[in-house]
């Protein structure tokens, strides 16, 4: 049977997602934020995820609407800080205790993913050292300098955004939609793209930023959720 | 002469970035030095999301989406530019590419260490973004923060005293009474505000300062301050 990783809807792409998978999340500086597939995650709702998501409170991103419905168990970002001098939900969970943070600088957040997606299982960064985010972690000298070890991060399940697909998968992205999306296709085992549209013809070569082998289900959608 | 307003500390740190580099600017006011560069400079701006070649903000009608920078705000690209994905980005930055990242700060120590991610704000999440890649990495750190904190605190430091970005990085700060270069015998002023005498720049930094034997006055040009 011909390639075709085109799934109805979003219900259809997430419904055999179980409880305890850990999830990537594409998106940061308000680009790439699969918002149609996060809601619809919200409503399969799958519990005791682990998030691994740039930003846990970023306001164009529905991320927050996972963890406001207590579905996740723990969050693994570069950046939990709520935006108003108020606690958000996620920070009444964090200092309640009822929810477990991991917080890395960001390229380390990013190479971790990229790392898991590319068979290695932790590495050595100069990211870090000297500072509260690598306390205890094993630290070893290379030359005239110390670097922090960091473990590769995998999972379950990819929920990207991109802008076009076609019937394989290829994906393309529009401007600084790409961040993570890249990196967290290759570290998860069930990667589903949400993107604008199916294209019915091959994308040419040249242009596929993410090859359709990394992806199992593309669901388009005309508009943008909230 | 009164000290320098935000722009002002942002036109300072620009007049020292030279063509053909690659630089980063954090949030805040950073990122306004990027409208005073000399005329005759050609730089090309790194945000952490991958954009190379960051240009100006986006006028209204113009605005994208899906191009932002950083700091989510709704940029325009300069001819030539490129966009490569996170791992890649924060590759160039840890690679040692970037030339010259310019950060906010909270604290600047007389051996380069930087605080600018942790306030110790009670019960608040973290927020560390690229900060520390960028600290750690870039291969000249440049802080424009003001000289003293709201209550009168010095923010240059024998030692920092909030949570660290990253150790012995900070090559210069640029602030609102003088520009400071960190070096191995601490921090040497190099620019002093109009009419500040050292004895006075010195009661107000929490660590010993030399003067630079060229040492220069520091006299922006008349600029609205930042929002």
């Amino acid at each position: 049977m011909p390639i075709d990783k085109r799934v109805k809807s979003a219900a259809e792409a997430l419904a055999d997602v179980a409880d305890g998978s850990t999830v990537f999340i594409t998106g940061f500086g308000g680009a790439g934020f699969p918002n149609v597939l996060i809601r619809a995650l919200r409503e399969r709702a799958p519990r005791d995820l682990t998030l691994v998501v740039n930003s846990a409170t970023h306001r164009y991103s529905l991320t927050h609407e996972l963890i406001e419905a207590g579905l996740v168990r723990k969050v693994i970002c570069s950046a939990a800080r709520g935006h108003s001098k108020e606690l958000s939900p996620f920070e009444q969970l964090l200092k309640a205790g009822k929810i477990e943070l991991v917080c890395l600088p960001q390229g380390t957040f990013a190479e971790s993913i990229r790392a898991g997606g590319a068979g290695i299982p932790a590495y050595y960064t100069p990211v870090g050292v000297g500072t509260d985010l690598t306390r205890g972690k094993e630290v070893r000298r290379f030359g005239d300098r110390d670097y922090v070890l960091e473990e590769a991060i995998k999972g379950e399940l990819a929920l990207v955004r991109a802008d076009t697909s076609d019937l394989y998968g290829n994906l393309t992205f529009r401007y600084a939609q790409v961040n993570f999306g890249p990196a967290m296709a290759t570290a998860a085992s069930l990667v589903v793209a949400e993107v604008r549209a199916v294209a019915s013809e091959p994308i040419p070569q040249e242009r596929v930023q993410l090859p359709g082998v990394y992806v199992d289900r593309v669901v388009a959608v005309r508009e943008k959720a909230p | 002469m009164k000290p320098l307003n935000r722009r002002q500390m942002a036109w300072r740190a620009a007049q020292d970035i030279d063509s053909g580099l690659l630089v980063n600017l954090g949030i805040g006011m950073p990122v306004h030095a990027a409208d005073f560069l000399r005329p005759e400079v050609d730089v090309f701006i790194q945000a952490e999301n991958g954009v190379i070649g960051a240009g100006p903000l986006a006028a209204a009608d113009k605005a994208d989406p899906d191009l932002v920078d950083a700091s989510s705000r709704r940029i325009t690209l300069r001819p030539g530019a490129s966009i490569v994905d996170s791992a890649w980005s924060f590759a160039m930055i840890r690679g040692g590419h970037i030339d010259i990242t310019i950060l906010g700060a909270f604290e600047v120590a007389a051996n380069g260490d930087l605080a600018n991610w942790d306030m110790r704000v009670r019960d608040k999440g973290p927020l560390v973004g690229g900060a520390m890649d960028l600290a750690a990495c870039a291969r000249a750190v440049w802080v424009i923060m003001e000289h003293n904190t709201r209550k009168g605190d010095p923010r240059l430091l024998e030692r920092c005293t909030l949570p660290l970005t990253a150790v012995r990085c900070v090559k210069r700060v640029f602030t609102d009474l003088a520009v400071v270069d960190v070096t191995p015998s601490g921090f040497v002023v190099r620019d002093i505000l109009d009419g500040l005498t050292r004895a006075q720049l010195q009661e107000r930094t929490g660590a010993p300062l030399s003067f630079a034997p060229d040492c220069r006055v520091l006299a922006p040009p008349p600029l609205p301050d930042a929002e």
